[in-house]
């Protein structure tokens, strides 16, 4: 039995030296070389050049910028069809959401043509409103990522404390803003999660629409085809630092959900 | 009533602007038309520029023998590496879902920038072997392999396994009859979501590909930068053939699944 316990254990061996050789050693090298100069001392001089050169400072600023108005525009345009769509008393409902969802199954750079070619003849010169277009193509592209956890927050949401808030005498409107909306915050957390970060590293939206600014991923680019691994990498550790943070801000989100739940059962 | 009705025109309205791309696209891709807008004659042109195309159909092919090579892959790694971790002390399973969360909430080009700079700049690998391509694509779709067996591992009747044991059992032949069957939704759907993740790809794939390789995301990318009218008229195409299968095949799944309320639960 006991040769068996460390049978079932080694089934996991080959995917944690997976781990280990492929994503753990990677960090570490990108680590190594955004602290490093070319002759392989270690220099603060990427970071340096990173927050005093108006270029990467710029392109931060950018990227975030993009990233907050689509977020926005997502929010905006997915929690109201969320929230309708949970509500709906429509029986074949699940199938509406499936077709929010199924554009995603589509390539994304064949679904960025198309709309492209929509915003052409709209437009008729796509390089007069870069910024508009970037927030068009990024929402249409991460609009999906949006809805369904909001959704699947908003239908598994406890409809009975809505009715208490109404039976306590509070309007319509009043019980969205104090139970609903705070119950959802979750769902609202992980979309804005699932938008936000992919939409400040998505070059090839502002590529194929012409927009030629470059936004994080880009940047990251522009080093790595100059050999630049030292420059290259201080972009990619400043990009992991911000996910890092968002990851342990909504990780906290998730742990109150999970504290509220346990209270809840007693 | 008015409150419904809005609510309604609403859905409707965001379902048509999701939509109108798709469809206009899918429309003008049975004509002659090289832009829409352009009055346009009916034309199967697009269609057979894409199939008598060596260069498309090759790309196409190597895009889908790359997803579901990968996919395999990816699947049998972390299927394995989830049934170890769930069998293994806490620590190492901590250990094991914290660096598999990694590729997962990493941005693609960080992971793809990441995985390059590793095996190309440290250990000087050539991207012409696609030894580069196919660890990218694994780390980039083993992950979520192993998000969605571990659920399934935990929700699992432990005792089953027991009694086959009790039973006479060897270990590794309860494991095949008992444990796999119990987890397959979970390995069936990790699969589906690696080969759609390596398809979708485009930025793990730019940063570790081959130069004459290309998969459909970058050659669409480029082929957006080019001239050539009769590529992008053919890609059209393609977007049409794609978006049917999908269509396809949601329909095929959600009959098949007859029972929508539970998925609902799922999600």
């Amino acid at each position: 039995m006991k040769a068996f316990h460390l049978n079932r254990k080694q089934l996991g061996i080959p995917y944690a030296v997976f781990l280990i050789c492929f994503v753990l050693a990677p960090l570490i090298v990108i680590i190594h070389y955004a602290f490093t100069d070319a002759s392989g001392a270690v220099s603060l001089a990427n970071l340096k050049a990173f927050f005093t050169s108006p270029n990467t400072i710029g392109t931060l600023v950018y990227s975030i910028s993009i990233a907050v108005v689509t977020t926005l525009v997502c929010l905006l345009i997915g929690y109201p069809l969320a929230y309708i769509l949970a509500r709906s008393k429509m029986k074949k409902k699940y199938t509406i959401v499936l077709m929010f969802v199924m554009p995603m199954w589509i390539n994304f750079t064949l679904r960025i043509t198309a709309l492209k070619e929509i915003l052409t003849v709209i437009e008729g010169n796509l390089a007069f409103h870069p910024f508009l277009n970037t927030i068009i193509g990024m929402t249409y592209d991460f609009l999906p990522f949006m809805i369904l956890p909001m959704y699947t927050t908003l239908i598994n949401l406890d409809r009975s404390l809505e009715e208490a808030s109404r039976d306590l005498g509070a309007g319509e409107f009043q019980t969205f803003l104090k139970v609903t909306l705070p119950l959802s915050f979750p769902g609202i957390v992980s979309g804005v999660m699932m938008v936000f970060l992919p939409s400040m590293t998505n070059y090839v939206v502002l590529d194929m629409l012409y927009n030629s600014t470059y936004i994080m991923g880009s940047l990251i680019g522009s080093y790595f085809s100059a050999y630049d691994w030292h420059g290259g990498s201080m972009i990619a550790l400043v990009l992991l630092v911000i996910i890092l943070a968002f990851t342990l801000i909504s990780g906290r989100f998730e742990e109150d959900e999970k504290d509220r739940k346990g209270g809840a059962l007693l | 009533m008015i409150k419904k009705i809005s609510g309604t025109a609403f859905v409707i309205l965001a379902l048509i602007l999701v939509y109108a791309p798709i469809i206009l696209l899918a429309f003008y891709s049975f004509t002659e038309a090289t832009q829409i807008g352009a009055i346009p004659g009916f034309s199967m042109k697009n269609y057979s520029t894409l199939i008598h195309s060596e260069e498309l159909m090759d790309m196409i092919k190597g895009t889908l023998v790359l997803a579901f090579g990968c996919a395999v892959i990816a699947t049998i790694l972390g299927t394995l590496g989830a049934l170890g971790a769930f069998y293994s002390k806490k620590y190492v399973e901590t250990g094991m879902n914290m660096l598999n969360q990694v590729p997962v909430v990493n941005a693609d080009v960080v992971t793809g920038f990441s995985v390059c700079i590793l095996l190309i700049a440290v250990f000087g690998m050539e991207k012409e072997s696609f030894f580069p391509l196919v660890i990218g694509h694994i780390v980039l779709c083993a992950p979520f392999v192993y998000l969605s067996v571990v659920p399934r591992l935990k929700q699992m009747d432990s005792s089953l396994y027991e009694a086959a044991l009790d039973l006479g059992a060897s270990p590794s032949v309860a494991l095949k009859k008992i444990v796999l069957p119990q987890i397959a939704p979970g390995i069936i759907s990790g699969f589906a979501l690696a080969v759609t993740l390596s398809l979708d790809d485009y930025f793990i794939t730019s940063y570790t590909k081959p130069a004459t390789f290309d998969t459909i995301s970058t050659y669409v990318v480029n082929a957006t930068k080019g001239s050539q009218t009769d590529i992008k008229t053919a890609l059209w195409a393609l977007s049409t053939i794609i978006f049917v299968i999908v269509v396809i095949a949601v329909v095929i799944m959600n009959i098949g699944g007859r029972s929508g309320k539970e998925n609902e639960k799922d999600f």
